[in-house]
C-alpha cells in the first residue's frame, strides 16, 4: 500500500522546509521511524522519518531545494508496485500535523513528529570549551535517567509527550519536537514545558538563564536540551575529537589602533568603530594573502576561496551562533562595524536566516568582553582555523630603556594541521599582526 | 560475622520490598527482624485488619439476605472465630514473604538490631547473643512505627480497657461497648469492625468529621452512613477527663457545646503511630530526626550519615505501606546505582476499607481553593450507577477535581463499594499526565462500577449522561 512521503509540518511555524540531503537512498527499504532526509526549517534542521514500511520508490525534491509544507516529497510502497497514479497527481497531501491540538487527544498516534538530531548547517558555535552551562552540574552518575535520553526517532505511535504536556505546549507555543524530555524514556512531561522558554518571536530576555526546569526535589537540576545546544554539542563533538588542532598566541599592540579610532570618532559618530571592528578587517586582509587559512578541509581535498566570509560568534541566550559577515574583505570598516551588530541583534532575536548563518570561510570568536585574556576556541568545521581574541588590556612594556602603558591585545589561532601546518598558521598571524599594528594599512 | 551489599533494618513492607529489589539488581541483602516478616502491614495492620473487615461486611450483608432469598434461622455474631480467621491470614501472609526470600536469596537474621558505627549492624538473637554484621554498600532503616497512647488525655494504653490496634487484633471476643479515640483511617475501620459485631460503638474525634485529611465530601458521606448504623460521632470533641478502671472507663468529652459522658468496656487509641527511633543507636552514628520525630531524609533517601538510608513509616509520612514499599524499591535502585524513579509523593493513594469505602488521590476541594487553582468538579453518585444497584451498595460517589484551563486531574476522591480498586484508574492517569478528556475516551465496561469514574469526568466537563 503506497504511502506519500510529504514535506511534514516539523514545527509549529513552518511554513517551507529545504532538503539539505536525503539519507536514505532511493530503493532502499525503509520502516516507520527510519530517517529518510535532513530538512530545515525555519529553525534548525530537522529529520523527516518514513511513516511507513516499504521501499523508498521516488526522490522527488533534489537536494539542496525548497518546497512548502504538503508538497510531495517521494513516495514509499512495494518494490514493484505501481506509483505513477501518486506522483502524477502530486497534489499536496494535507501535512502531517505535529504540533498537537488541544482537543485532539488522538494526538497519541501522531506524535510531535520528527524528534529532531537537529544540526545547525555550516557556520557553527565556535565555542568556547568553558561555554557550559552552569546549571549542569550536581548530575551525579546515578542522577535521574531524566537526565534526558535524547529521544531517537520515535516510532509512530509511541507517546512521547503526555497529554497534558501537549496541551501546554499548544497554549504557550513551545515547539514540542523541540524539546528533551524528562519523562519515562525521554518524556516530554509538564515541567518540560513549564520550564522551556515561549515559542514566538519575542526576544528572552537578557541574563535570563536558560531553561531550568522545577526539579522533583531539591538536590539535582536537569536542564532540557535545546535545538541548539544539541547541535553545538553534536558538532563542536565532531570537531574537537578528529581534527588535529594545534593553537599559535600572538600579543597585538594596540597603541596604533587606539590613535586610529580615536581620530575616527572625532570625525562623529558615524565613524566610530570598534577594537574587533578592525581586527575582523584585518583578519579579512589577512585571510585574503593567505588563502590556505581561508579554506574548508573536505576530506579529500582543501578548498581554499578567494573571497573572505567571515564567521562571527554571538552569544545569544540559547547558546552560541555565527552569522556571517559576508565578503567581509571588499567592505569598509564602517560598514563591517554596522553589520556586524546589525546580525548580532538579529542572532540575539533567534531571527537569522539561514543564508546569515552559513557559508562562512573562516570564524572569529571574542570573549573579550567578558574579561577572558585568552582561550582557545572549537574549529568550527569545515573551516580549518579560528581565530579567538581577548580583552584588552594595558600593560607595562620594555621600549626604549622605559616601561611604558600600552593596550595589549591577544588573539590564538586554532589550525587543523590537517590543512595547515605550523608556518603557515604562523605567517598568517604575522600578516594580521601587521594590519593590526599598522592599522592605516588597511586602507 | 556476615557481610552483605545491603541491610535493612526491618522487614515490614519497605524493608522486605526494599531486600528483594536490591538481590533483583544482583546485590546481595540481609533483613533484621525480630517478629514475623512482614512487618506492622502483614502482622498487625493491613491484612488481619481488612480479613476482619470482610467478615464485618459479611455480617453486615446478611442482614439484606432475606432479600436474595436466603432465609437464616437468626444470625450468631462471634467475634473470635473472625479474629482467628484474620491470623491465619496474617501468617499466611508472613510466610509468603518467607517464601519470597528464600527465592530471592535474602538473608533473614531474627532478632533485635541496632547500628554499631559505620555500616555494622549488631544483632541480638533470642538467645541474648550478639552479632555483627557489615553492609559493603549501605544499611537501610526500615523499623517503621508503633502504636501510642494518648497520655496527655490520660489515656495511657494498659493493654485491658485502654488498647490499641496491637489488643483488638486478637481479641477473643468485641466488648458490648467501645469509645474509638481518632477517626482516621484506622479508627474509622475497627469502628466498623465492631459495630457489625454488636459493639456499641462512640467515635471521639478532636477535628470536625471522620477521616479529617479527606476531602469534606468524603467526610460527610462517611458521617451519614455511619450514623445509619448506630455509630455514634462525638466530633470537634475534647476529652476533659479519662476515669480509667480495671473493668471500665467513662470518658468525659465536651463537643458541640455539650458535655458527654462515656461509660464502655473499652478505649481504642488509634490516634497516631510514633515512629521507631528509639534503641537503634541513630545518635551515635549521626543520623538526625526532623522536628516531628521521623529520621530526616533527603530526596534520595539517605540520612545525614552518608550510606545510612531510611524508609517507610520510620522516614516520615505518609504512613502508608504503599509508600513505604515504593521507596523501598527505589532505594535499593539507588543503592544499586541503577537508574531509578524518584518517588512521586505527589501521587500516593489513600486508602480507606470501612464500609463504605472511601478512597482519594491528588488535592482536596479545600486543598485547590486554598492553593487558588482554577478547578472545576464532576461528581456522580452510585445511586444513579446500574451495577451498584444490583449489589445494593448505593452509598457513596465519585467526585474529580479537573484543571479548569487544561484539565488535568488535580483529585480524585471516591466513597463507595470497591472504590479502593476503582482509583486506580485515576492513579495510573495522573501519573502519566493523562487529563480528563483521555479519561472519556477510554471506553468503561458496562456494567461495572468504573462507569461512575467516567461519568464524574464528564461531569466535570458539563456533559455529565447518567443523572
Amino acid at each position: 500500500m503506497a504511502t506519500k512521503v510529504v514535506m511534514e509540518a516539523l514545527s509549529p511555524t513552518m511554513e517551507e522546509g529545504r532538503l539539505v540531503k536525503w539519507v536514505a537512498a532511493e530503493g532502499s527499504a525503509v520502516k516507520p521511524g527510519d530517517v529518510l532526509a535532513e530538512v530545515e526549517t525555519d529553525k534548525a534542521v530537522m529529520e523527516l522519518v518514513a511513516r511507513a514500511e516499504g521501499v523508498l520508490r521516488t526522490q522527488l525534491l533534489a537536494e539542496g531545494a525548497t518546497a512548502a509544507v504538503g508538497t510531495l516529497l517521494g513516495v514509499i510502497a512495494g518494490a514493484d508496485e505501481d506509483i505513477a497514479a501518486l506522483i502524477g497527481g502530486a497534489a499536496a497531501a494535507k501535512p502531517a500535523a505535529t504540533a498537537p491540538a488541544p482537543a485532539a487527544p488522538s494526538a497519541a498516534a501522531t506524535p510531535a513528529a520528527a524528534p529532531p538530531a537537529a544540526i545547525l548547517p555550516t557556520a557553527l558555535p565556535t565555542a568556547l570549551p568553558t561555554a557550559l552551562p552552569t546549571a549542569l552540574p550536581t548530575a551525579l552518575p546515578t542522577a535521574l535517567p531524566a537526565a534526558a535520553v535524547p529521544a531517537a526517532a520515535t516510532p509512530a505511535g509511541k507517546v512521547r509527550s503526555s497529554p497534558l504536556a501537549r496541551r501546554l505546549a499548544a497554549d504557550k507555543g513551545v515547539d514540542l519536537a523541540a524539546i528533551a524530555g524528562t519523562g519515562p524514556n525521554g518524556r516530554v512531561i509538564r515541567r518540560d514545558i513549564e520550564a522551556a522558554p515561549a515559542g514566538g518571536t519575542a526576544a528572552a530576555a537578557p541574563r535570563a538563564p536558560a531553561a531550568v526546569a522545577p526539579p522533583a526535589g531539591p538536590d539535582v537540576v536537569d536542564v532540557p536540551l535545546t535545538q541548539m545546544r544539541k547541535t553545538i554539542a553534536r558538532r563542536l563533538s565532531e570537531s574537537i575529537g578528529p581534527i588535529p588542532t594545534f593553537y599559535l598566541t600572538a600579543e597585538l599592540d594596540l597603541t596604533r589602533v587606539q590613535q586610529l579610532r580615536a581620530s575616527m570618532a572625532a570625525l562623529g559618530p558615524e565613524h566610530k568603530v570598534s577594537v574587533n571592528d578592525v581586527l575582523l578587517k584585518a583578519v579579512a586582509l589577512a585571510l585574503v594573502e593567505h588563502p590556505e587559512v581561508n579554506a574548508h578541509w573536505l576530506g579529500d581535498r582543501i578548498r581554499r576561496f578567494a573571497r573572505v566570509h567571515l564567521g562571527m560568534a554571538v552569544a545569544t541566550d540559547d547558546g552560541l551562533i555565527v552569522p556571517v559577515l559576508a565578503d567581509a574583505h571588499a567592505r569598509r570598516m564602517t560598514d563591517l562595524s554596522r553589520d556586524a551588530k546589525r546580525l548580532a541583534g538579529l542572532a540575539r532575536e533567534r531571527k537569522l536566516t539561514p543564508e546569515q548563518y552559513s557559508g562562512a570561510t573562516f570564524s572569529v570568536s571574542n570573549l573579550g568582553m567578558f574579561g577572558i585574556d585568552q582561550f582557545t576556541a572549537i574549529i568550527n568545521p569545515p573551516e580549518v582555523a579560528i581565530l579567538a581574541v581577548g580583552a584588552v588590556e594595558t600593560k607595562p612594556v620594555h621600549e626604549a630603556g622605559a616601561w611604558v602603558p600600552r593596550d595589549v591585545m591577544r588573539v590564538t589561532l586554532s589550525c587543523d594541521h590537517r590543512a595547515i601546518d605550523g608556518a603557515v598558521g604562523a605567517r598568517f598571524l604575522q600578516t594580521v599582526r601587521r594590519y593590526v599594528e599598522n592599522p592605516l594599512l588597511l586602507a | 560475622m556476615a557481610t552483605y551489599d545491603v541491610i535493612f533494618l526491618g522487614g515490614g513492607p519497605a524493608g522486605y520490598v526494599g531486600a528483594i529489589r536490591a538481590s533483583q539488581l544482583g546485590l546481595s541483602a540481609a533483613v533484621i527482624e525480630r517478629e514475623a516478616l512482614g512487618g506492622t502491614c502483614v502482622l498487625w495492620g493491613c491484612i488481619p485488619a481488612k480479613a476482619l473487615l470482610e467478615s464485618a461486611g459479611l455480617a453486615e450483608k446478611l442482614k439484606k439476605a432475606k432479600e436474595h432469598g436466603i432465609t437464616l434461622d437468626g444470625v450468631h455474631l462471634d467475634f473470635g472465630p473472625a479474629m482467628k480467621r484474620s491470623r491465619a491470614v496474617s501468617t499466611q501472609n508472613s510466610k509468603g514473604v518467607e517464601f519470597l526470600f528464600k527465592k530471592w536469596k535474602v538473608a533473614w537474621i531474627k532478632g533485635t538490631g541496632r547500628l554499631a558505627g559505620g555500616k555494622r549492624v549488631a544483632v541480638k538473637g533470642a538467645d541474648g547473643k550478639e552479632e555483627t554484621h557489615e553492609a559493603k554498600k549501605a544499611v537501610v532503616i526500615s523499623t517503621g512505627s508503633r502504636v501510642k497512647g494518648l497520655p496527655q488525655a490520660g489515656l495511657e494504653l494498659n493493654k485491658t480497657t485502654v488498647v490499641s490496634s496491637d489488643e483488638v487484633l486478637i481479641a477473643e471476643k468485641a466488648p458490648k461497648t467501645m469509645a474509638v479515640v481518632g477517626a482516621g483511617a484506622v479508627g474509622c475501620e475497627f469502628a466498623d469492625v465492631f459495630a457489625a459485631f454488636g459493639t456499641k460503638v462512640t467515635i471521639v474525634e478532636v477535628m470536625d468529621r471522620l477521616l479529617p485529611i479527606e476531602d469534606a465530601d468524603c467526610s460527610a458521606e462517611l458521617g451519614k452512613a455511619f450514623k445509619k448504623r448506630g455509630i455514634e460521632q462525638l466530633l470537634g470533641a475534647k476529652i476533659t477527663k479519662a476515669d480509667v478502671r480495671p473493668n471500665g472507663v467513662t470518658l468525659h468529652v465536651e463537643s458541640g457545646g455539650q458535655k458527654h459522658t462515656l461509660e464502655v468496656e473499652q478505649v481504642l487509641v488509634a490516634a497516631g503511630r510514633a515512629p521507631n527511633v528509639e534503641g537503634i543507636g541513630l545518635k551515635e552514628a549521626g543520623v538526625q530526626l526532623t522536628d516531628r520525630g521521623f529520621i530526616k531524609v533527603n530526596q534520595r533517601l539517605e540520612t545525614t550519615t552518608p550510606g545510612i538510608y531510611a524508609i517507610g513509616d520510620v522516614a516520615g509520612p505518609p504512613m502508608l505501606a504503599h509508600k513505604g514499599s515504593r521507596e523501598g524499591h527505589v532505594v535499593a535502585e539507588i543503592i544499586a546505582g541503577a537508574p531509578y524513579h524518584p518517588v512521586n509523593y505527589g501521587n500516593i493513594p489513600s486508602a480507606t476499607y470501612c464500609h463504605p469505602e472511601v478512597a482519594s488521590i491528588g488535592l482536596t476541594e479545600a486543598q485547590c481553593k486554598e492553593q487558588k487553582l482554577d478547578y472545576k468538579i464532576g461528581k456522580f453518585p452510585f445511586s444513579a450507577n446500574g451495577r451498584a444497584r444490583t449489589s445494593g451498595e448505593t452509598d457513596g460517589f465519585v467526585k474529580i477535581i479537573r484543571g479548569a484551563k487544561h484539565g488535568e486531574i488535580l483529585g480524585a476522591h471516591l466513597v463507595g463499594p470497591h472504590v479502593t480498586e476503582l482509583l486506580h484508574e485515576l492513579v495510573v492517569a495522573r501519573e502519566n499526565e493523562f487529563t480528563v478528556e483521555e479519561i472519556d475516551l477510554a471506553v468503561h465496561a458496562h456494567p461495572t462500577l468504573s462507569e461512575a469514574v467516567a461519568e464524574a469526568v464528564l461531569d466535570s466537563m458539563g456533559k455529565m449522561l447518567h443523572a
